[in-house]
């Protein structure tokens, strides 16, 4: 009975530990066995390269550059904002800061972190759009520049955990060697302690970077949602993610925009499938 | 240990078919954003005649609502757009045969921010400052100012309502298109903020939603006609040119529950809430 008991639980410990991986499997079936349908109406190149995205005319056309180039712009002006910030604040945190304020940094960051991104949308609906609207002096404060702020606020918590992570696990021989041959302590952190972690800190932006261009609920609120090829960050845009969220209800189950909004949701896949195996890459990589 | 988990699956069991027989005296009804404060006045009051029987309300636009009827997932579908001919199509493929109901007229007011000087257009300029036309306040005699186009998303009745007959003015060869700049919010009620806060916005949205923090634009049909407010009086008697019908959706004809609440929604009582929420009853 003992044996047949741990026998079960092994068992079950086991199809836990691969559950995520054939979830993973089975959701990208899925997404290909529906979206890879639109291709039948329209060409690859056509779908990625068109222009024009009116789902509901008749004949649709369903063009999703706009999309992924607003995507792309607001993921951008994101990473401009969070990686100096997210990276400065960790080497903060893990080279300088006292004890004392170092655990309310981290406190706080963890707090940044469980904000839901609804909440941030808001705020930023409020607050930002008005004033990205005054200062810059443009027609609406709804912009892809409102969105990159509040993914920036989104991107930090990850960035600084595991960019302070990469920085802590730099061999401490390295710290005390460039500290005695006469360096300063700016000269060991920007000459030893950042090339040292690197590949952790890359690995930090990448995820990052991963964050915030599946973020969908606070873009939605605050890009503006124009689908239009963006000739600056001052202008609205609609994101893939928001496209997908907004036109999810009145997708006819079986129609070309049905199956196009999966097609854009295998774009998705893809764009966060490369962005984590460059992370991983780099996280893995030998350390020197 | 496994005895626990046992009995947890032996009273969910137990539970479910409770629950099955709970969802009889209950409608559920999905769908039109512009509709649901309307309906859920109906349902609030019908339950309160009715304390034993539940209506649940939920939004998402009015294709949300047809899908989910055409699905089975709700009883009733509330719709600010009459059923496209795919959707019946797909509905009869599913055994679903969408019944419609005419239940009130619902007005679109055009709003601009109070302090625009421009306080009354033609549907033809309307169609071209939202398809992109006209861009800038200056060419409607207005500040030298580029304006903002706002809209609806494309999951909202309104939508595609003031698509068809403003921008495509009821021609269906018509290729006209909202412009792309055209920014495209989630609710109604975020094209009232964006307006109310921006001195260069344009927007649409159901009469209900008017209040002093925006200003609704006198309407004319050509340049001959009268330009007219979104009123209930202007609606009721078809001088204003931008109204349109809502529209409740059942599978086949209403029967019991369903056909109680219908009853209720087209009764004079039912018709005078209507007239409460702001929009336009169909008969009086």
């Amino acid at each position: 009975m003992r044996k047949f008991k741990e026998f079960i639980i092994e068992k079950i410990i086991f199809l836990c530990g691969f559950a995520s991986i054939i979830f993973v499997i089975l959701i990208f079936l899925f997404l290909l066995k529906e979206g890879l349908a639109v291709f039948k109406i329209i060409g690859p190149l056509q779908f990625i390269l068109g222009k024009n995205w009116y789902p509901i005319s008749d004949p649709p056309q369903l063009g999703i550059l706009p999309l992924i180039l607003g995507s792309l712009l607001v993921t951008l002006g994101a990473a401009v904002i969070s990686i100096p910030i997210g990276v400065a604040c960790a080497i903060y945190i893990a080279e300088i800061a006292p004890i004392k304020i170092k655990e309310i940094l981290k406190a706080g960051i963890e707090l940044l972190a469980a904000i839901p991104s609804v909440v941030l949308g808001f705020i930023g609906m409020v607050t930002l759009v008005p004033w990205v609207k005054n200062i810059f002096k443009v027609p609406t404060g709804l912009t892809a520049l409102s969105g990159s702020i509040m993914l920036a606020f989104m991107a930090i918590p990850t960035i600084v955990s595991i960019a302070e992570d990469a920085l802590y696990s730099v061999p401490k021989s390295y710290k005390e060697g460039a500290l005695a041959l006469g360096a300063t302590h700016w000269q060991t952190i920007w000459r030893v302690m950042l090339p040292a972690s690197s590949s952790g800190i890359l690995a930090a932006v990448m995820l990052g970077i991963g964050r915030v261009i599946g973020e969908t609920m606070a873009v939605m609120m605050i890009t503006g949602n124009a689908a239009v090829i963006p000739q600056s960050i001052l202008q609205p845009v609609r994101t893939l993610t928001a496209t997908i969220a907004a036109e999810m209800g009145e997708a006819v189950v079986g129609s070309e925009h049905y199956f196009a909004l999966f097609a854009i949701g295998i774009v998705l896949f893809m764009i966060s499938f490369v962005i984590n195996i460059i992370a991983e890459l780099f996280l893995h990589r030998k350390k020197w | 240990m496994l005895k626990k988990i046992f009995a947890i699956l032996v009273v969910t069991m137990l539970l479910i078919p409770a629950y099955v027989v709970g969802e009889e005296n209950s409608i559920q009804i999905k769908g039109s954003d512009t509709m649901v404060n309307l309906v859920q006045a109906w349902a609030e009051k019908f339950m309160e005649k009715n304390p034993n029987l539940f209506i649940a309300v939920t939004g998402g636009g009015s294709g949300t609502g047809l899908a989910s009827l055409i699905s089975g997932t709700c009883d009733i579908a509330m719709s600010s757009r009459n059923i496209k001919e795919k959707e019946i199509s797909l509905a009869k493929q599913k055994g679903i045969n969408p019944y419609e109901i005419k239940v009130a007229l619902d007005g679109l007011a055009v709003v601009v921010h109070p302090k625009n000087p421009v306080s009354k257009l033609t549907l033809n300029q309307l169609a071209q400052v939202f398809s992109g036309e006209i861009s800038n306040w200056k060419e409607l005699d207005g500040e030298d100012k580029k304006i903002v186009v706002l809209s609806r998303e494309v999951n909202s009745g309104t939508h595609v309502y003031f698509k068809e007959h403003v921008l495509r003015k009821q021609d269906p060869n018509s290729k006209k298109e909202f412009s792309p700049d055209a920014l495209l919010l989630p609710s109604s009620q975020a094209i009232a903020d964006e307006v109310a806060a921006n001195e260069a916005a344009i927007g649409y949205y159901g009469m209900g939603y008017i209040s002093p923090k925006q200003k609704a634009i006198l309407v004319a049909k050509d340049e001959e006609s009268e330009y007219e407010a979104p009123t209930v009086e202007n609606v009721n008697e078809g001088k204003y040119p931008i109204s349109r019908p809502l529209f409740l959706y059942t599978n086949g004809q209403p029967q019991g529950l369903v056909k109680k609440f219908i009853d209720y929604v087209l009764s004079k009582e039912g018709q005078e809430v209507v007239l409460e929420i702001d929009f336009v009853p169909i008969r009086k």
